[in-house]
């Protein structure tokens, strides 16, 4: 990011201007949410939802990989609960941006915060922890996550709507709905940086696999928790310092 | 459940649980209390959670778990793969990926 468009050294204080270098500090990661967003669009259809569930799950859901999660396990004839509890599992990191977040919206009205709450999703919450924890604070300072939060919700939903166009013109015999996993395993691999984190995708895979013969689909959450039990397991063979 | 009222269902409980984390320490309630010990775990949610959605996808054709690595799917899960490791860019990742899986469906018995 160029001096000029970082909000932490000329952060104005009106809330236009605070909303203005939200927006501002968006839209780079606007190049990974369209494509993301017009994929999401296609392989909601191609799992089998209807045109109208995919482009609701935008907005009531708002969230690129619990999305997909949910397209998936729709697909897959998942039962609702189980859809409901994977999708809160994915989710679980947002409790730590929200968590991180807090101190700066103390003041607020409910209003407010339930609205930022609603806005937060992980390329909103980049942005903004720079703002807060490293800019001036200033009472409009939540207008830089609305700004933020705003301009990625709103090209999510005209990416989403733009991707069903799409994607109902595409036969199946694309298999379109392999992105879903392509779309996995590209949020997966970039993000394993330790012996403990690949073991536990290996052990989640295997049991993923392994527990196929399982009633209402437990597999997911059975691999789910073998994994993260796995990863804490060997956190020993970690690496102090560096790259593992 | 697999009606539209189904979906109407799931969405709203799915919408309620992803809004719920993220208002969670927003609310500014002290009831929640997020440990060292439940973070280090928070760190293999993703990998774990991921990695049990991306196998069956690979492995499992018409509900039977197929291990063969010289199909389609797993080979072009392999290239997206790497693909993902070098360029870390999920569009170019699913477009290796897709365009893998049609060469092998093509050239593979």
């Amino acid at each position: 990011m160029s001096a000029d468009t970082d909000p932490s050294q000329t952060a104005p204080a009106s809330a236009w201007g605070e909303c203005l270098a939200g927006i501002k500090a968006e839209l780079p990661l606007l190049l990974g949410v369209v494509p993301f967003g017009l994929i999401f669009g296609v392989l909601g259809l191609a799992a089998g939802l209807p045109a109208w569930g995919v482009v609701a799950m935008s907005s009531v859901v708002f969230g690129g990989s619990s999305q997909v999660v949910f397209a998936q396990l729709w697909g897959a004839q998942v039962p609702a609960p189980v859809i409901a509890a994977t999708v809160g599992v994915v989710n679980l990191r947002h409790a730590l941006y929200s968590a991180s977040l807090a101190q700066y919206l103390r003041e607020l009205p409910m209003r407010w915060r339930v609205l930022l709450a609603y806005l937060l999703t992980d390329e909103a919450y980049a942005p903004t922890i720079r703002r807060f924890a490293d800019g001036p604070a200033t009472p409009n300072r939540h207008w830089f996550l609305f700004g933020a939060g705003f301009t990625l919700w709103a090209s999510w939903q005209l990416s989403t709507v733009a991707g069903v166009l799409l994607g109902a013109a595409i036969p199946a015999s694309w298999s379109l709905d392999f992105s879903i996993a392509l779309t996995f395993i590209a949020l997966l691999l970039p993000g394993i940086h330790r012996r403990s984190e690949l073991v536990a995708a290996l052990v989640a895979g295997t049991v993923a696999l392994a527990a196929q013969g399982l009633p209402h689909k437990l597999w997911i959450i059975a691999a789910a928790v073998a994994g993260i039990a796995a990863g804490a397991a060997s956190r020993r063979f970690d690496r102090r310092a560096g790259h593992a | 459940m697999r009606d539209g009222i189904g979906l109407v269902l799931t969405l709203v409980a799915c919408g309620a649980v992803t809004f719920l984390t993220r208002f969670s320490f927003i609310a500014g309630g002290r009831w929640l209390a997020l440990g060292p010990r439940l973070q280090a775990l928070l760190r293999y949610v993703p990998p774990a959670v991921l990695a049990a959605l991306i196998a069956p996808e690979i492995f499992v054709r018409d509900g039977v778990v197929a291990l063969s690595l010289l199909s389609p799917r797993p080979i072009a899960a392999l290239l997206a793969a790497l693909v993902a490791l070098y360029t870390r860019s999920v569009s170019l990742t699913i477009g290796a990926g897709l365009l893998a899986l049609w060469l092998a469906q093509h050239f593979l018995p």
